[in-house]
């Protein structure tokens, strides 16, 4: 090949090979899949998605594992899963790895999941319910059947969070084919699994949604935590469209499914 | 909610006189009188990149009109233009009187601090028309409840007589967070934080998102049928379509604890939302229930575009309530049984 190059006496040919070479590592570098677009011509990510995954359970690779009600018997354990972590690693600090192990030995009691609070970000994305994203221009509203959950992404000039929020503030752009959401602002008590993993005041995620067929989405999210992470992080997954004709968001207000475990205690004997 | 709260004085002056001018258009929508002038130019809806008609933004359904019309007023449907300059004035010096009662809102009801949330009545943006009531028609109330339903709702206010503490059970949805009264819908207009409305559409779906419980609708606009009546949800199940500029949206599949204005689970609403000048949509609901009143009846509340941003209404996240009331009641018990043992 070097020699090929160098032998070369035509300047041109060296040009074009240049190109090619050019052209090649671009296209290893975008997806080969270009998603229909909206009247506006942004790629069409509108519809019904869901995660098929165990990350909800836990982010990283695990063995199938006993659940929490033993009567429930083999309903509701733990399924085996390969994880979604880039490296399988969390990169915690020493306090917040501590943090994490105690979480999880109590995290039936503890996941805000199971008080039905808003699941914040990224876990809405791969909790075991249907979102759906509703495209427009200036604005990308994403509703999320857990706990009617909603994040409105502003895709105009990024805005600073007036305040912290459960899901957090976002401001989205497109990158080629990409949406990619910068989102701030989050509460910390918000989990992102039922493993006990957790984050600070000061967690920064950035998400991209990447179309990769017709009925596929890649999904990336970077998150940052300098408070409980040695360094940024990544988890990837595909999402995967609800095609069911009749495919619909329906009501889950979980609150009255909570209830007996917030307030149980208080009834009248 | 300070920013909103705290517009100039200027700024709520430019409004109101926005809002009193475009209270003869809204006027025009429903009512026979106003005739349009020749000097005033239709007003064009714009559109989607899809075509479709924009009912995009931030609104808020404030307003001075009270839901039921005042008895006094008898059948009178809408004001004179000089009733109505007159009861504007008063508005804006906060005077707003019965009949300009901040929506459907009981004055008595407003427990928070008037300026911090956005109550003070001369500088919250509301949305004005002519009418009397923001129920239309000769009666301008809701229907007397029948017989069967009055029974229907007696017994089951009565099944919880006695045992309002005994648990979370016991208690309104809206103080468990499951549903509050302002986002029930219809969407009814009340003195409130939490009034403001955002549309937002992408193809063939229109989603509503009620600030109150960040209460959200993502309502299909492709023809569908409801889904099986054997499913039903406190906010029923809601399907769309476009009429002309309006996009209307029909909803059945109530559950029995859905109760509007007395209503069962057979309601049925149709919501119609119409965009009627750049910074109001004027929204229009029927509401149905053979179980529950001898005929249909139809309000008409204005919304008017707002700048927001809408904030997350977490409710259920910070609901002390609930807790607070049962363990009152139960160390109330205990106190009870002490004094008896003595």
């Amino acid at each position: 090949m070097r020699n090929w190059l160098s032998d070369s006496a035509i300047p041109g040919v060296t040009a074009a090979v240049g190109l090619v070479l050019a052209a090649t590592l671009t296209a290893a570098q975008t997806p080969a899949y270009r998603a229909p677009r909206t009247a506006d011509g942004r790629p069409n990510l509108n519809g019904i998605w869901q995660a098929l995954n165990t990350a909800n359970w836990d982010l990283q690779g695990h063995a199938a594992s006993k659940g929490p009600v033993p009567s429930l018997g083999a309903m509701f354990v733990v399924p085996p899963g390969l994880g979604v972590v880039e490296g399988d690693e969390i990169p915690y600090l020493p306090a917040a790895a501590a943090k994490k192990k105690e979480n999880q030995a109590n995290w039936a009691a503890l996941d805000p999941e199971a008080k039905c609070y808003l699941p914040g970000v990224p876990r809405a994305t791969y909790l075991p319910y249907p979102f759906q994203i509703v495209q427009s221009q200036q604005q990308i509203l994403i509703s999320y059947q857990y706990a009617n959950a909603v994040r409105v992404i502003n895709m105009g000039t990024p805005t600073k969070a007036p305040n912290e929020s459960w899901m957090g503030w976002s401001n989205g752009r497109w990158e080629g084919e990409t949406l990619v959401i910068d989102v701030t602002a989050l509460d910390d008590r918000t989990w992102f699994d039922r493993a006990g993993n957790h984050h600070s005041i000061a967690l920064h995620v950035v998400e991209r949604y990447t179309p990769r067929s017709a009925d596929t989405l890649m999904y990336e999210a970077t998150i940052e935590d300098p408070k409980v992470f040695s360094r940024p992080w990544k988890i990837s997954m595909p999402l995967y469209r609800r095609v069911e004709s009749n495919a619909k968001l329906l009501e889950f207000r979980c609150v009255e499914f909570a209830e007996e475990l917030l307030y149980g205690p208080l009834r009248k004997k | 909610m300070s920013r909103r709260s705290l517009a100039s004085t200027a700024a709520l002056a430019a409004g109101v006189v926005a809002l009193l001018a475009q209270a003869s258009a809204v006027g025009q929508t429903q009512s026979a009188a106003p005739k349009p002038t020749a000097a005033a130019k239709p007003w064009t809806p714009p559109r989607t990149a899809d075509g479709k008609p924009d009912l995009q933004g931030i609104y808020t359904d404030n307003t001075v009109t009270p839901f039921q019309r005042p008895k006094e007023l008898g059948s009178k449907e809408f004001y004179t233009d000089q009733e109505f300059a007159a009861l504007m004035k008063r508005a804006r010096q906060g005077d707003v009187g019965e009949e300009g009662n901040l929506g459907a809102a009981n004055p008595q009801e407003v427990r928070y601090d008037l300026e911090l949330y956005g109550f003070d009545r001369t500088k919250v943006r509301f949305g004005a028309n002519k009418r009397t009531s923001l129920i239309i028609g000769p009666e301008g109330v809701v229907p007397p409840i029948l017989p069967e339903a009055q029974k229907r709702n007696a017994e089951r206010g009565a099944r919880n007589k006695g045992h309002e503490f005994d648990s979370h059970e016991n208690r309104p949805l809206s103080e468990r967070c499951i549903l509050l009264n302002q986002e029930r819908i219809p969407l009814i207009p009340g003195a409130n934080e939490g009034n403001l409305i955002q549309i937002v559409q992408g193809q063939g779906y229109v989603s509503i998102l009620r600030e109150t419980n960040h209460s959200t609708r993502v309502i299909p606009t492709d023809g569908r049928a409801h889904v099986s009546q054997n499913i039903r949800f406190y906010q029923g199940d809601s399907v769309g379509r476009w009429e002309g500029n309006t996009l209307v949206v029909d909803t059945t599949n109530f559950t029995n604890l859905s109760a509007f204005q007395g209503s069962g689970e057979r309601l049925h609403l149709v919501e119609r939302f119409t965009r009627v000048a750049d910074d109001m949509l004027i929204y229009q609901f029927t509401a149905e229930d053979p179980t529950t009143w001898a005929k249909p009846w139809t309000a008409e509340i204005p919304w008017t575009k707002s700048q927001g941003p809408v904030y997350e209404w977490a409710c259920h996240e910070g609901n002390l309530m609930i807790s607070n009331i049962l363990r009152g009641a139960r160390v109330a018990e205990q106190d009870a049984a002490q004094k008896r043992e003595r």
